[in-house]
């Protein structure tokens, strides 16, 4: 049990330090001069400003130092948290911008990925092998998985926001009203996350519908359902016995998929102006402020490779082969 | 993982389960040599396969026609501004709110569409199966060491990588696209290939190919490949669908090339010129429908594959 943790810890070290590399390589690996082509590129008017950003540049990129001291005070100011100085939003640093936007993501995608896992697999489940359940529900399920995440959502504000006009546009609360921790304050948050809360948990679920769907098919087609089914063993058990072990893939699909529900999220913030940090990457692209992108970046994978980890320990707990070490578990 | 995660959950994760942890029954057909007859069979009577195959094949004609049908050029302002639906002058899916021709956009995303999953998901598809039959044949430490690799690279989420990467990038093209995409998506492929490789490593006929002194690349691909070829192609399909969704979402982003129109950069600009609010339908539906059409009769076509080659599955 713990060689497989340490195994999984070691991947994700190693993933991190790979990551931290790329997103250090990046600028570096592009021709020219990395500081001066992103002062040509973002155009400051103000020279006070110019000097400061130009200043910031130098001392993150440390170009004068060998190439070995660069990377290794990037790990330094990584390590210490800075990330950075926006030049869009000067000067506020990279991490404050990120740590604003954050609570807003993720009060989008924790809901969104977990309840559409749950209602997704009980759907398939359900579905699997009853021919008009699944005659209608499968090809629902292949459509919403095929949708692209901004589609959905620009389809649902457009009939919901735009035309009907039940709830909100945009953004994640009236600026207009009041902001202290009142009824009235939550019941308008409510109303401005609903609609990106559901376009994401709608394509997300078509895609865990079809896979346990599918699951369930194999499984019931093992033999030890139909050996079940030969002693004369109720529908229903066999079923509960073919969903469990179903459900294992499933948990690690989770965290598969969390790649694809996190890029969903950000396209889907964009459309609804929702703050999170899918708008400000989108903002950040737009003015080429790279210094949020990159580090929206690292935010992005630590806290993936952070998920990774709650998964691989549900795993242990559920999958009690991975316990006492017959097999390797989770997705190492 | 990025997109391809999504799609893992139908066939993918099958496998990447049989890899690990639940002993599935690996779906690896063994067809006598009469088959190719009996596989047409089964596939002309099953309807999810002639279905997706139908709706792919249209869209296909569309990108390859399209483009010459259309009478403007996708770039170009030269229409009034938001006209709805019409036939005159040949906007027949109306013009922007900046006067391009939707329609023009439309057939040349579509082919867009075409040519990154194609391209994308084919290098992903290549590196997914060099990987995957390097490490099921070989095992021993060039397995643990590129599993080592694919793990990395199948923990990073492939869509932030890529936005760091075309963030810095000043020209983009399709192709950079397409080829980082690929770069990017392959690992959940080579899992499942490795898998497959794995199981079919130890049945008598390799045995004996190796016996009679065949090179390892002569017996993966004379002997191991072929024996999978469905699996191969359906993950292919997978691939493919997924370079597709990517791409769409990177260039909703901002991201996309620099030199032409997409799928989904239509609907970035529609977004960012408020076309939901001025109800210019025509303009924001069309994209986001085509990319829901390809992708999903790609999977419809994906599950009658899996039901033609695996008997098991059939009797529905």
């Amino acid at each position: 049990m713990l060689r497989y943790l340490l195994r999984k810890l070691l991947i994700y070290a190693l993933t991190f330090v790979v990551a931290v590399t790329i997103d250090w390589s990046i600028p570096h690996l592009m021709p020219g001069n990395p500081v001066l082509t992103l002062m040509g590129r973002i155009q400051i008017q103000d020279p006070r400003v110019a000097q400061h950003v130009y200043a910031s540049y130098m001392r993150s990129f440390n170009l004068d130092l060998p190439l070995w001291k660069q990377y290794y005070y990037f790990w330094v100011s990584l390590l210490h948290g800075d990330l950075g100085t926006s030049i869009l939003q000067f000067p506020a640093p990279v991490s404050s911008i990120i740590l604003h936007a954050v609570p807003y993501t993720l009060g989008l995608l924790i809901p969104a990925t977990l309840l559409s896992w749950y209602v997704g697999n009980k759907l398939g489940a359900l579905a699997a092998r009853r021919k008009v359940l699944d005659n209608t529900l499968l090809p629902f399920g292949y459509l919403l998985t095929a949708t692209p995440y901004m589609w959905l959502a620009i389809l649902m504000s457009f009939v919901f926001a735009v035309t009907l006009q039940w709830l909100p546009v945009g953004f994640a609360y009236d600026p207009t009203a009041g902001r202290g921790w009142s009824l009235a304050f939550g019941y308008d948050l409510f109303r401005h996350w609903l609609l990106p809360f559901l376009s994401l948990f709608l394509v997300a679920c078509g895609g865990w519908a079809i896979g346990m769907r599918n699951l369930i098919i194999y499984e019931l087609e093992s033999d030890y359902a139909h050996y079940l089914e030969s002693l004369g063993a109720p529908r229903k058990l066999v079923r509960k016995y073919a969903f469990r072990n179903a459900l294992l893939p499933q948990i690690t699909g989770l965290a598969l998929a969390l790649g694809a529900v996190i890029a969903g999220a950000l396209v889907t913030e964009i459309v609804f102006s929702y703050p999170g940090l899918g708008y400000q990457i989108y903002r950040a692209i737009t003015n080429e402020d790279y210094f949020v992108i990159q580090g929206i970046f690292l935010f992005i994978i630590v806290g993936v490779l952070i998920a990774n980890f709650v998964v691989d320990i549900v795993y242990m707990i559920v999958d009690p082969r991975t316990r006492i070490g017959m097999q390797e578990g989770g997705q190492a | 993982m990025s997109v391809p995660g999504r799609m893992s959950v139908s066939t993918a994760t099958k496998d990447v389960a049989a890899d690990v942890a639940v002993a599935l029954p690996a779906p690896v057909e063994e067809r006598p040599a009469s088959g190719l007859r009996e596989t047409l069979y089964f596939a002309a009577r099953n309807k999810k396969l002639v279905f997706g195959l139908a709706v792919t094949l249209s869209m296909l004609a569309i990108a390859i026609v399209g483009p010459y049908i259309a009478r403007h050029p996708p770039l170009e302002y030269g229409g009034q501004l938001s006209v709805p639906p019409t036939t005159r002058d040949g906007y027949w899916l109306g013009t922007t709110l900046l006067g391009q021709d939707v329609f023009a956009q439309f057939v040349t995303g579509v082919r867009m569409a075409f040519v990154v999953g194609a391209l994308g998901g084919g290098i992903a598809a290549i590196i997914g199966m060099v990987v995957g039959f390097t490490a099921g044949y070989r095992g021993g430490i060039v397995d643990e060491l590129l599993n080592m690799v694919t793990n990395v690279v199948l923990v990073i989420p492939t869509f932030a990588l890529l936005l760091v990467i075309a963030a810095y990038l000043q020209v983009r093209g399709i192709m950079t696209e397409a080829i980082f995409i690929g770069l990017t998506s392959w690992p959940w492929a080579a899992r499942a290939v490795r898998a497959q490789t794995f199981s079919l490593t130890s049945r008598d006929f390799v045995s004996l190919a190796r016996l009679s002194g065949e090179s390892s690349w002569k017996i993966i691909f004379k002997e191991i490949a072929p024996n999978m070829s469905s699996y191969l192609f359906m993950m292919f399909i997978l691939l493919f669908g997924g370079a597709i969704l990517i791409a769409a979402t990177l260039d909703f982003i901002g991201l996309g090339p620099s030199n032409t129109i997409s799928l989904g950069m239509m609907m970035q600009l529609s977004v960012q010129n408020a076309a939901l609010q001025l109800h210019l339908w025509w303009w924001f539906l069309p994209p986001g429908l085509a990319i829901m059409l390809i992708v999903g009769s790609l999977y419809v076509m994906n599950v009658g594959l899996d039901e033609v080659f695996n008997p098991r599955l059939r009797s529905m």
